[in-house]
């Protein structure tokens, strides 16, 4: 299904081109660099815009909606450049903010409403597309309501609709989980991949949280000081290595008995790498081949303790922060730089 | 027993809706019809301009707003409009064949109520898209900073002017249904017009730049009939101590530094109309400086608030 409504989407535009592309893209302020002769090119899909506060993330957006200009380079979107074509582009491109920009006082659908008819939209096409949009990201019988009295989450439903409801062909959005609980986060995560999958719309979202992005986009691009540190797809940054992550049990009879401790001990001891991975109990047994499995079999049936997992493991884009910052080795690799 | 109660009720629930519905159920399915694209019209700039002009006159006036929000723009406008109704009644009782006030000179009188206006709805325009932080939205939507402006300036202009415009309007239908003089009525309510109209433009520069300097209404307001009301005492103080020692028509420059004052005195040399009291200009050249002076503020105010928000 998602691959059918990606593939009308292609049809529809009768393109195949890239939705961003910047070329040397650099500005300056008085005092600091916020984008540093940056050159990408973002496909169409969801695309990660990875870094730390301050890394230029919002620069970014501010020059590719053409409000603000950029010292050097050149930066096109929708194949339309951002210094003379703003206003066309913005008439094609949705905007979520990262910080809250929702009056209290009205209702959800009448601020989107207002909003649909800011980009052009006619009024009956508005109130039809409004009330279509915040279906799509779930608000139902509370859009009547004042905004004020609304939860985080709903506000950041309500901040996503008014980037879609002008039906854009590609949608920034910046730090769209910030502030929610776990369970917020998840959602709002499905609910961009959805954006594109089901809506047909590209994304481009920016995250200072590597594992959010990790699940949700297909590809990544991380930015640092300004400079672009790395673009690929999720899948390379990703890709299967030769890890085993395996986890035992105690022994049943001598509970005392430290049974990670002896299994590290014994795979080590038969010429295998083996590291913790965080809090958890699972050790990360380097996989040098099938004998490896045989290895961690007879060790763990020796030692007299259960096996609850033995399975590959795949790379997380926090090592690319981690392979820089190799000075401090690290046990967790997640946990500890998914803040970057 | 109480185990049984539910599904026996929601057997029989069941079994009954199917029952009725067995022939219809088919075709009252709400389906999903999914995302839909939208292929229709899209307006562009001047259209986005004119929504926000029009949402931002109306809101204005409160209207679509809540009922707190009607009381203050309504109840004003009410006030400025009940004195020219009781002009006209009196007048068309005493069949005087006159209006006992000129048009031009009701806008003097009531100039605190036009103050009040202006300083309680200019925030209103800009205050709430600061504080909320809606700025931004509008400019990642076409619109540009100097087409936000345009869109709030021209409809607070519009706001002033049926504000000043209105009780002018109730007096000429008056004298028309009293049959007052047709010709000398028409031209009087023209320089009520004109002076209505270099109300609205002074104002609404002035006022539409102090409220975009604070994201809190109430500093808006504030600064607004701080500088309409000081200004006004200020002038009123310099014209009195300059016209007891010499006596003559210098006083008048005393308006220059007075909003309102300024605008009755163009008004009243524009259109060589008596002078009253404090109003009036020092010479032909004062007149015409002083007419330079509301246009050169005006569009000063004006650019100020384009470079602000140019800035967002």
């Amino acid at each position: 299904m998602p691959d059918t409504d990606a593939a009308g989407w292609h049809r529809r535009y009768g393109l195949h081109v890239s939705v961003i592309i910047t070329d040397n893209l650099t500005k300056r302020f008085p005092r600091v660099t916020a984008l540093d002769r940056l050159t990408v090119d973002v496909q169409p899909g969801v695309v990660g815009l990875v870094g730390a506060n301050g890394a230029g993330k919002s620069t970014l957006i501010k020059i590719l909606l053409g409000l603000a200009p950029a010292t050097e380079g050149t930066a096109q979107v929708l194949g339309l450049d951002v210094a003379t074509e703003g206003s066309a582009i913005r008439e094609r491109v949705g905007y979520m903010p990262e910080h809250d920009c929702l009056p209290p006082d009205v209702s959800a659908t009448e601020f989107v409403v207002h909003m649909a008819r800011m980009s052009g939209l006619p009024a009956s096409a508005a109130r039809e597309r409004t009330a279509d949009t915040l279906r799509h990201v779930g608000l139902y019988e509370e859009r009547y309501r004042p905004i004020g009295g609304y939860s985080t989450g709903m506000k950041q439903r309500v901040k996503l609709a008014q980037a879609l409801v002008h039906d854009p062909r590609l949608v920034l959005l910046d730090e769209p989980t910030n502030g929610l609980d776990p369970v917020g986060r998840d959602e709002m995560l499905g609910l961009i991949r959805r954006v594109h999958s089901d809506f047909g719309i590209s994304v481009l979202v920016t995250s200072h949280l590597l594992g959010e992005l990790e699940r949700t986009c297909d590809h990544v691009v991380v930015v640092d000081g300004g400079k672009l540190l790395r673009s690929s797809s999720t899948a390379d940054f990703t890709k299967a290595t030769p890890l085993l992550a395996v986890e035992v049990t105690d022994r049943q009879s001598d509970p005392s008995f430290d049974a990670d401790a002896a299994l590290r001990e014994r795979l080590t001891g038969a010429g295998l790498s083996v590291v913790g991975d965080g809090g958890g109990r699972v050790l990360l047994v380097e996989l040098k081949g099938e004998e490896t499995y045989d290895l961690i079999r007879d060790a763990v049936a020796d030692l007299g303790v259960g096996l609850v997992r033995m399975e590959q493991r795949r790379h997380r884009i926090a090592e690319v922060f981690q392979d820089r910052a190799d000075s401090a080795p690290d046990d967790r690799p997640e946990e500890a730089s998914a803040r970057v | 027993m109480s185990d049984s109660m539910p599904a026996s009720v929601s057997g029989s629930v069941s079994g009954s809706v199917s029952d009725s519905l067995s022939g219809s159920v088919s075709a009252d399915v709400i389906h999903d019809i999914g995302y839909r694209h939208y292929d229709g019209p899209r307006l562009g700039r001047r259209y986005a301009v004119r929504s926000l002009y029009t949402l931002t006159l109306r809101g204005s006036f409160g209207l679509g707003r809540s009922l707190k929000s009607k009381i203050l723009p309504m109840g004003l406008m009410a006030l400025m409009c009940v004195p020219a109704l009781i002009i006209v009644a009196v007048a068309v009782y005493l069949k005087s064949g006159k209006l006992p006030l000129e048009y031009e000179r009701y806008l003097t009188i009531m100039g605190f109520v036009v103050a009040v206006f202006i300083a309680a709805q200019a925030p209103v325009a800009l205050s709430r898209d600061l504080r909320f932080m809606t700025v931004p939205l509008y400019f990642s939507r076409p619109i540009t900073a100097a087409d936000y402006v345009r869109a709030k300036f021209a409809a607070m202009f519009t706001a002033m002017f049926v504000l000043t415009g209105l009780p002018l309007l109730i007096m000429w239908i008056g004298s028309l249904l009293a049959s007052m003089g047709f010709v000398y009525n028409l031209e009087h309510f023209g320089y009520g017009l004109a002076a209505a109209a270099l109300y609205s433009l002074l104002y609404s520069a002035l006022g539409l730049l102090i409220a975009s300097s604070t994201p809190r209404r109430g500093f808006g307001v504030a600064g607004i009939i701080m500088l309409l009301l000081i200004s006004a005492a200020v002038a009123a103080v310099i014209y009195a101590v300059v016209n007891r020692q010499d006596q003559s028509s210098a006083a008048y420059w005393a308006n220059a530094i007075n909003p309102g004052g300024l605008v009755d005195s163009a008004v009243t040399w524009m259109f060589s109309l008596p002078t009253t009291s404090d109003i009036g200009v020092p010479s032909d050249f004062g007149g015409f400086v002083f007419l330079t002076e509301i246009a050169a503020l005006s569009a000063a105010a004006y650019g100020l608030l384009v470079r602000r928000y140019r800035k967002i």
